[in-house]
């Protein structure tokens, strides 16, 4: 069994389990939590309008805090549009999600997504340079802020490798990025990357308590 | 004694351009021969006279050619080429001293025959082996009554190189496959000792092997190779580099069906499973049937055939991005391990959360 092989079985499968167990084990284990009491006297009937409410508000920035964080905003809308761009609308991943779930969808020419892929690379390193420069950033970031931030960027770094054929042969350059792939998914659950499937349960469940006390959303 | 016997017997040889002439061979066409090789070896148009110079003087090589587990396909591919070409005759003009196939002589005498022209030539002499060799059992596969490890060993003891022909004497090949029935190896699992030269495919392109043997003719050294042992200059670029549908893959223009619209009009073959971007051939460039096409150009993928294990890496018809994974059965079983995580974390949440309750 050569690299790619190992990267396309067994790495891959381990990875999909830790995933798909550690994503359930994270959501079971937050949503059967007891909720602290709150003992004061509801403003406003919390409901689940309240919480699609600030899913949509938190995707915007609030007005008194436009200017001052318009760059980093910006920078997060570009890795966050171009990660997904890369990962659904480069054929070769469709390809991917075809031959596992049966799906199929129409992608981009390679172009526009090795574009796309550089544009999420170089917005990732500005965040991470603004990161490094804030005192206040740094100072609240781990090391959970920084690997996360390496694994997600590791993907498409050697994505965008593979058609340079630099220094390793297409098939490695393949095999290093599945592999890169393979530490994404495993790392994904346990660190805050974890905001891919808790997002909207954080701003859902923020929404109805802010609603329940009579907080402007 | 044997140097002198060896001389000798070299002396008497006709050289590479004599043999040429006899046959007909014009001076333009030799030279073009020669001006192709040196390209597709990307040597300089400066090296064409030497090639030239070095041919026509050159006392014609002793070749024994060994076949172990294979199907004559190589052989095929060598004496099928489009009718009498300068390449088939550059082959006339090595001595083919011992082949199962093209020689006349048969058991014994052949047997002899190999034995003769490695007496004649020891030290000095090539190697050529298509097919894997079984080392499971010596019965799997004998000639003459010798297992195909023991005549490996005994023949290449006084070669001066070996050139392993095709996928299965380079990397095992279809006898190779999983489960490996028969221990098959290739030559370089077996011969450290000698310098060795693979010319993987299934079978490889006849051009590739002749311009092989016509650089070592010329330069008396072996070519540049890769970490596989495969010509840099043939092996050194993959098939999808140089295919002349790639700017399809880029456009993201993919045949979905061997039959459909993109098909018809020659889009990319990637969805239908073709391995050209991680197969190091020159099919693309050199192509087979003297020019004619390769399978890309005929509308099939790649199988990647020059690769080892090619038989092993997957559908031919799977995509190359196609991973493995995990059944549904394992991801269900991920799901209800996590949900019990799950269950268990959130159990001992509350209790915690109970526990700091109560001391508040």
């Amino acid at each position: 069994m050569d690299l790619l092989e190992f990267a396309k079985g067994p790495a891959l499968q381990f990875a999909a389990f830790v995933l798909v167990a550690g994503t359930i084990w994270r959501i079971v284990g937050i949503l059967m939590l007891n909720t602290k009491p709150d003992y004061s006297e509801p403003r406003k009937k919390a409901g689940y309008l309240a919480a699609l409410k600030v899913i949509y508000t938190r995707a915007f920035t609030a007005p008194p805090f436009k200017k001052a964080t318009m760059y980093p905003k910006m920078m997060a809308y570009v890795m966050h549009i171009g990660f997904f761009m890369t990962i659904f609308l480069f054929v070769p991943h469709i390809v991917f999600f075809e031959g596992w779930s049966g799906l199929d969808w129409p992608g981009l020419p390679n172009n526009v997504i090795y574009f796309v892929g550089v544009a999420t690379v170089i917005s990732a390193i500005a965040l991470l340079v603004r990161r490094l420069t804030s005192p206040v950033l740094k100072l609240i970031s781990n090391f959970d802020d920084y690997f996360s931030w390496f694994v997600t960027i590791l993907p498409v770094v050697t994505g965008l490798l593979i058609p340079t054929r630099m220094l390793f042969s297409y098939q490695d350059l393949l095999a290093i990025h599945i592999l890169s792939v393979a530490l994404l998914l495993v790392w994904l659950p346990f660190g805050k990357l974890g905001h891919t499937f808790l997002v909207f349960i954080t701003r859902g469940t923020t929404g109805m308590v802010f609603e329940r006390r009579g907080a402007r959303t | 004694m044997n140097d002198l016997r060896e001389e000798d017997s070299m002396k008497n040889r006709p050289t590479v351009g004599e043999i040429l002439q006899a046959k007909g061979v014009s001076r333009r066409g030799f030279l073009k021969y020669c001006a192709t090789t040196a390209s597709l070896l990307a040597l300089p148009p400066a090296m064409v006279p030497r090639i030239a110079r070095a041919l026509e003087n050159a006392r014609r090589p002793s070749v024994i050619w060994l076949s172990f587990q294979e199907c004559t396909g190589c052989t095929e591919s060598l004496t099928r080429s489009a009718a009498p070409t300068v390449e088939a005759l550059i082959f006339d003009a090595i001595s083919l001293d011992y082949h199962h196939t093209l020689q006349a002589a048969a058991g014994e005498q052949a047997e002899a025959a190999r034995h003769a022209a490695m007496q004649e030539n020891d030290g000095g002499y090539l190697v050529l082996v298509d097919g894997s060799i079984p080392t499971g059992n010596p019965g799997f596969s004998t000639i003459a009554g010798i297992s195909n490890e023991q005549m490996l060993m005994e023949t290449v003891a006084g070669a001066a190189a070996v050139v392993s022909i095709g996928t299965c004497a380079s990397f095992g090949g279809i006898p190779g496959a999983d489960p490996n029935p028969t221990g098959a190896v290739s030559v370089s699992d077996l011969v450290k000792d000698k310098p060795i030269i693979n010319v993987p495919g299934c079978p490889p392109i006849p051009m590739v092997m002749t311009a092989v043997l016509t650089q070592f003719l010329t330069f008396g050294q072996l070519p540049e190779l890769d970490k596989l042992g495969r010509p840099l200059a043939f092996y050194g670029q993959t098939i999808h580099d140089r295919c002349y549908r790639r700017p399809f893959y880029e456009q993201g223009k993919f045949a979905e069906t061997f039959d459909d619209k993109g098909a018809k009009a020659g889009w990319c073959l990637y969805k239908l499973g073709c391995k050209g971007p991680t197969t190091y051939n020159a099919c693309a460039t050199t192509k087979w049937n003297a020019g004619t096409s390769f399978p890309i150009e005929s509308g099939h993928p790649c199988l990647g055939c020059s690769q080892p294990q090619f038989w092993d890496k997957g559908g031919f018809y799977e995509p190359l991005s196609t991973a493995r994974f995990g059944s549904k059965e394992q991801l269900a079983g991920a799901a209800i391990a996590g949900a019990a995580l799950g269950v268990a974390a959130a159990v001992a949440g509350r209790r915690r959360q109970a526990r700091y309750t109560k001391e508040a």
